[in-house]
């Protein structure tokens, strides 16, 4: 459904160029979830933000169902692709009310019969219809990112990029979350991308995953072989020891893998 | 404690209209923004300061609406045998050299006041808010195109390009309106633009884009909302000098023509009665500082307001 | 286990923290009571817990609007909370020191790295500016920084998020303090620098037998890298456990933040954490660390 193919993204120009992606290449199938992993400037947002057209400056090539990604994005385009960002607040415009946030994907596609989708929507994500006239200030975090949610799904993309989608919440808010994504996946049929730093999130989510360092695809593997602690590649090995915690052993036998 | 919702402000005693304005659950588009004036407003009516500026202007307002009520004639009355009476009873501001009764031509001459600020209200904000947004958020040679053209307007001082526009277009009061206008957009420009610089890499612009937005729709919708607050407290800051610059034109003779009680027109008019007839050329003057005044305060109030960093608005 | 009288650093017995907000008073901090020995102290909790607050109220860092109350708050035979600020003064930085999330909010962003460092200390032991370049490349060493030459021209923005840590723990220890409080000390840095920078604590509190005090709201750091753990939730302290038995935790809140964490192996849809409204009833004044 997805390939990317040596994909490169470079920020900036000349002497100043940052190049965050450098020949990523993966693929993901229909109805699958898969994991992107990496620690800071590993480059796996920047890959998602790619995917979404909202650089310019890429190279490789990245097709969906099989179309080729251009420069520039149609607005049918939008239709099958939608992302949720990390930033909870910052996702949700300041002076929209709830209904003019979901509102707004409707009239850009010129989907009609609003009033039943944004409730539909919104009971979906499990808020009432009391949330509708709301302003973002007004909701909690975990309200918020359902309304991001709610906002990606209401004009029914089949795939969804989600961008570090509980790295801003509490961990008892984060668990509501991401049932809640498990169980619009499985409702929906939809093909998630999903994004973090957190390889207990990933675990839990996907079917398959890709580590990320350094703007490269390090490794590709199953969430069964993760599980059982099989990864092939030293940086990945690294990886699942530091995030079961504090061990004093692991924190002296580090490497720099750049 | 955390994934609760803020804590409402609605108190149990809260019944009708207030309860409606403090609802934590609106039930439409139109409560919700109601409820956000509100809010507003509350916050807005703490500030003292604040409030005797918006108290000056509402004053300026009801005069101006009220003129043909309060005033006994139009202003334009000659009445040679009564030039030059000191304030009295009879004439609360006194009379002018051609026997005019000052105190009307103050309240008719607040109409014109308005008339020039709202004119060049309507011309400047569009005007700035849309080269602004445009420059900011395209970049790139538009943006350098645009903001060439604001410095331009922008190194000139105002009452000069006013002068020179006013001198081309020939003297009255419509054309001293277009020539204030064209010397006021740029800041309103520059500063639509520096707030677009800090918006449009926001997660939300983003997230518009994602969802398919033309950028069109993107400029109107999510950019400037975000840019009408610091637009709008600018505007109320720089109505003292549209004002002084109209009353500067006025002055000049070039603003507002004879017989029009326009109030830099009657300063001008007044000043060589200075020295023995005070009220003649100072009246006016005082009622353009208290106007000026009025603006500035209602501006400093409504900063603190509608600055969308304070937080809940 | 450490907690013997003699052993005590910090006694904390029933600190409140409140703020006066548009909307009326929030207590932040609700009758917490503690004692710190030469241990490693974990804080847990979410957002709203209280758990930094309660850091800073010992420090007498609260923001203005806020009030904090305690009937002690023990430390070298003062009670922090009754002290002037001249004597507060004297304890802060240089008894007791603390540590942020971000460090570079809390350098000076228009001076070089090395400067602040030589500057502190300076000001501490009145050493020259010899002697004081000499020991700041000397304790950026000891924090494992390697080229400590080249870093210390650096600016605070120059420098990424392990190193600027690194460098905050250097300068705050100069002083050699007794007690480190850390605040989110690693919430922000990847999970691999995450583990080196606390290995440093790690050393520098055995080394110099300083109590630190650990606040996160990552329950599972906190219980490989601590001796005990305080739970927070609601300005209130839950439960007190040993970090190696968290597993035998007893409150429904612990339980429950437990139960909802994703792991390896977690398959299923994850528990959620129901929230009992009781969890917020007051405790008791006197609360003491029971469960232990």
């Amino acid at each position: 459904m997805i390939e990317i193919d040596g994909l490169t993204v470079t920020f900036g120009t000349g002497s100043r160029a940052v190049r965050a992606v450098r020949g990523a290449s993966f693929r993901v199938a229909e109805g699958e979830s898969f994991g992107l992993v990496g620690e800071s400037g590993s480059g796996k947002s920047t890959v998602l933000r790619a995917m979404a057209g909202l650089n310019r400056d890429w190279g490789g090539s990245m097709k969906v169902r099989g179309q080729a990604l251009g420069r520039t994005r149609e607005p049918a385009f939008y239709r099958a692709l939608q992302m949720v960002f990390q930033d909870p607040f910052g996702s949700l415009h300041p002076r929209h009310t709830i209904n003019d946030i979901l509102k707004e994907p409707l009239i850009i596609h010129r989907i009609g019969d609003a009033e039943t989708r944004i409730l539909n929507a919104l009971e979906e994500v499990g808020l009432g219809p009391e949330y509708r006239f709301r302003f973002p200030h007004q909701l909690s975090g975990g309200q918020r990112q359902r309304i991001a949610i709610a906002r990606a799904l209401i004009i029914n993309p089949p795939i969804m990029l989600l961008d570090e989608p509980t790295s801003a919440l509490d961990v008892s808010v984060q668990a509501e979350i991401l049932n809640l994504l498990r169980r619009l996946r499985r409702e929906h049929g939809l093909t998630y991308i999903l994004v973090s730093h957190d390889l207990s999130v990933v675990a839990h989510m996907c079917d398959r995953l890709a580590i990320m360092n350094a703007g490269r695809v390090v490794e590709e593997l199953s969430v069964e072989r993760l599980r059982a602690h099989e990864p092939d590649h030293p940086y990945t090995k690294q990886l699942l020891r530091a995030s079961l915690g504090y061990d004093r052993a692991a924190a002296e036998n580090l490497a720099w893998f750049d | 404690m955390s994934e609760m919702a803020p804590r409402d402000v609605q108190t149990r005693a809260d019944t009708g209209l207030k309860a409606w304005l403090l609802s934590s659950t609106p039930d439409s588009a139109f409560q919700a923004r109601c409820q956000r004036v509100y809010l507003s407003w509350r916050s807005f009516s703490r500030n003292p300061i604040a409030m005797v500026g918006l108290i000056i202007i509402l004053m300026l307002l009801v005069v101006a609406a009220l003129a043909p009520l309060i005033t006994s004639g139009d202003g334009t009355g000659q009445v040679l045998q009564d030039r030059l009476l000191p304030p009295s009873a009879a004439h609360w501001f006194g009379t002018d050299q051609l026997g005019r009764d000052i105190f009307d031509r103050i309240i008719w001459g607040s109409r014109i006041t308005l008339y020039i600020v709202a004119l060049v209200a309507v011309i400047v904000v569009p005007v700035g808010l849309l080269v602004g947004t445009v420059a900011g958020y395209l970049g790139g040679w538009v943006d350098a195109i645009l903001m060439r053209i604001t410095d331009i307007f922008l190194a000139f001082p105002r009452l000069i390009l006013a002068l020179a526009f006013v001198s081309a277009l020939g003297p009255g009061l419509e054309n001293a309106v277009l020539a204030i206008a064209l010397t006021t957009w740029s800041p309103f420009a520059r500063i639509a633009r520096a707030e677009t610089l800090t918006i449009r890499n926001a997660e939300h612009i983003l997230a518009a884009r994602v969802q398919g937005a033309s950028t069109g729709r993107i400029l109107l919708h999510h950019v400037t909302p975000l840019c009408l607050s610091s637009v709008i407290v600018r505007l109320t800051l720089d109505m003292a000098g549209i004002i002084l610059t109209a009353a500067g034109l006025g002055f000049l003779g070039l603003g507002a023509q004879p017989p029009l009680p326009e109030w830099g027109a009657m300063i001008s008019d007044g000043r060589q009665y200075l020295l023995d007839q005070w009220w003649v050329p100072t009246i006016p003057g005082i009622a353009i500082l208290v106007v000026s005044m009025g603006f500035n305060l209602l501006g400093d109030g409504l900063r603190d307001v509608l600055d969308p960093r304070s937080g809940e608005g | 286990m450490t907690g013997q009288a003699d052993n005590t650093l910090l006694d904390v017995k029933n600190l409140s923290v409140r703020f006066q907000t548009t909307k009326g008073p929030v207590e932040a901090v609700r009758g917490v009571s503690f004692t710190l020995g030469r241990e490693r102290l974990g804080i847990v909790g979410e957002s709203g817990s209280g758990k930094s607050q309660t850091g800073r109220a010992i420090l007498g860092l609260t923001a203005k609007n806020g009030r904090i109350s305690a009937e002690h708050v023990r430390f070298d035979g003062m009670d922090l909370t009754r002290v002037g600020d001249q004597e507060m003064r004297k304890v802060r930085g240089a008894r007791i020191s603390m540590i942020m999330q971000d460090p570079r909010y809390s350098l000076n962003p228009v001076i070089r790295v090395g400067e602040q460092i030589a500057e502190a200390y300076r000001v501490h032991t009145g050493a020259n500016r010899r002697e004081a370049r000499r020991r700041t490349i000397e304790m950026l060493n000891r924090v494992r920084i390697r080229e400590a030459e080249k870093v210390v021209n650096l600016y605070p923005h120059e420098v990424s998020g392990g190193m600027g840590q690194r460098i905050m723990i250097a300068m705050m220890l100069i002083p050699d303090p007794d007690i480190l409080i850390a605040d989110e000390p690693t919430s922000a840095l990847d999970v691999t620098v995450q583990l080196q920078v606390l290995a440093i604590l790690d050393d520098m509190v055995r080394e110099r037998g300083m109590g630190l005090i650990f606040i996160s709201h990552d329950l599972n750091l906190v219980a490989s890298f601590c001796d005990r753990v305080l739970v927070m939730y609601g300005g209130q302290i839950m439960e007190t456990l040993d970090a190696g038995k968290l597993h035998e935790a007893a409150h429904p809140y612990t339980k429950g933040l437990l139960n909802c964490l994703p792991t390896l192996s977690s398959a299923r849809d994850l528990a959620v954490l129901e929230r009992d409204p009781a969890w917020l009833d007051p405790i008791g004044a006197g609360y003491s660390e029971a469960g232990r």
